[in-house]
């Protein structure tokens, strides 16, 4: 890999990891929470999951721009400033209801598979083989997103109206998966990860169907689609704020 | 004072003692898992290698989940007990390569699990998708009459389910 590919590909990971742990704070916000019990503990589990595969695309970027692995995740999260971040705005949004979390959660996961069976086929080979684990990880998570989603579709009047005003607010911003990620077209023409835009393709087909099926209105897709991830939402200051003001009162402290 | 560095030069070093390969495997087989202490991190295959790099003892570990927030704990209990055995420089490095799976649980652990009331994860030989459709065996009565009650649990590497016949709840280790 030459160094312009590596730039590419770092600059594509920390895109990747922004997405990962900007959900799962949001998920995390539910820690104490969720409605039932067991729910509660979903998304505590999810949230983990979720920081802890940022991680690793940290990591991994790190080792391309010849980075502290140790210590350039935790740089990354608490020291950058929120202009630098590349996270799509549909992991930005507010937790809003129960709902809304479950049904973006289940919209992201689902993209993510597609994307984890693409980057399996990496030419970069840690890439490859930390796809392959997160993979596996992830097959838990859809088939708890997958559960409710009919399940509150098909509800009570309420879930349903529920999930519907969820899927039309986050419906605009789900667009996003589809466009590329930065560094995305230097990787892709080494064959170093996979094109966002046929992923999205067979997504958007999945994911239609199943939510139909789950007796939900699918909006029309190109309209006021939100993908810019140099640009970000009103809400997202203010959770980074959140996220980084205990490490910045004191940067060198042991935890 | 007289500085004795030029007399320290002439010597030799002394020999640094190492336990043998045995010793340091068996006394691993002694660090329980810090969430599952009925446990320890050989028979749940997350030791993987280890390797003298000069005078430091590198112990090569994969953690079960990537998140899995023991696995600092688990590199403190590492070096923990290898102290014990005169090892004093170990170097604990986590490596994904490849990933850990359940498939690397030895049989005597899977028992363990059990007894301990934790349904140990099915053989899936690389199908994950298709074992998580097969029943799954209460661990206190045996009965393949059990309902999955959530996919997450009180550890990212647990699923809580629940037994029809003998209505108790139970935990499985996931398949992964």
């Amino acid at each position: 890999m030459n160094e312009a590919h590596k730039k590419a590909l770092a600059d594509y990971l920390i895109a990747l990891a922004d997405d990962e742990l900007i959900l799962g704070h949001r998920d995390s916000e539910w820690t104490g929470h969720a409605p039932i019990l067991e729910e509660d503990i979903a998304f505590a589990n999810i949230a983990l999951d979720e920081i802890g595969h940022a991680r690793l695309w940290y990591e991994l970027a790190a080792e391309l721009v010849g980075g502290d692995k140790a210590r350039y995740p935790d740089q990354q999260v608490f020291f950058r400033p929120a202009a630098d971040f590349r996270c799509l705005q549909l992991v930005e949004l507010p937790k809003g209801d129960w709902a809304f979390s479950m049904l973006r959660q289940y919209l992201f996961d689902a993209f993510e598979q597609h994307r984890l069976r693409g980057l399996v086929q990496s030419q970069h080979k840690p890439l490859a083989d930390v796809a392959a684990r997160i993979r596996n990880e992830e097959l838990y998570h859809l088939r708890h997103t997958r559960a409710w989603v009919p399940r509150l579709g098909q509800g009570t009047e309420e879930s349903h109206r529920r999930m519907q005003a969820a899927l039309d607010e986050l419906w605009p911003y789900a667009q996003g998966l589809g466009a590329p990620l930065p560094g995305e077209s230097e990787a892709l023409e080494a064959k170093l990860v996979p094109s966002s835009r046929s992923l999205f393709d067979i997504w958007s087909g999945e994911v239609t169907t199943f939510l139909s099926e789950s007796g939900l209105k699918v909006p029309p897709a190109e309209r006021d689609v939100v993908a810019d991830r140099a640009v970000h939402s009103e809400y997202f200051g203010a959770l980074i704020a959140d996220l980084q003001q205990v490490a910045q009162l004191d940067p060198e402290a042991q935890w | 004072m007289v500085s004795h560095g030029s007399v320290r030069a002439g010597l030799k070093p002394a020999q640094t003692y190492r336990p043998t390969s045995e010793q340091l495997w068996a006394a691993l087989a002694e660090v329980p898992d810090p969430e599952m202490p009925f446990v320890n991190l050989v028979e749940l295959g997350i030791v993987r290698d280890l390797e003298w790099v000069g005078p430091s003892l590198r112990v090569t570990i994969t953690p079960t989940f990537a998140a899995c927030p023991a696995y600092e704990v688990m590199g403190d209990d590492i070096r923990r007990r290898l102290g014990q055995l005169g090892v004093s420089q170990v170097e604990v490095q986590v490596r994904h390569d490849p990933p850990w799976t359940s498939e690397w649980i030895t049989e005597e652990a899977r028992q363990k699990l059990k007894a301990a009331g934790l349904a140990p994860p099915p053989h899936h030989r690389g199908d994950l998708i298709q074992v998580l459709l097969d029943p799954v065996a209460c661990p206190r009565c045996g009965s393949t009459n059990t309902s999955l009650r959530n996919s997450f649990g009180t550890t990212p590497c647990r699923m809580i389910y629940t037994c029809n016949d003998c209505k108790e709840p139970f935990e499985q280790f996931k398949p992964l």
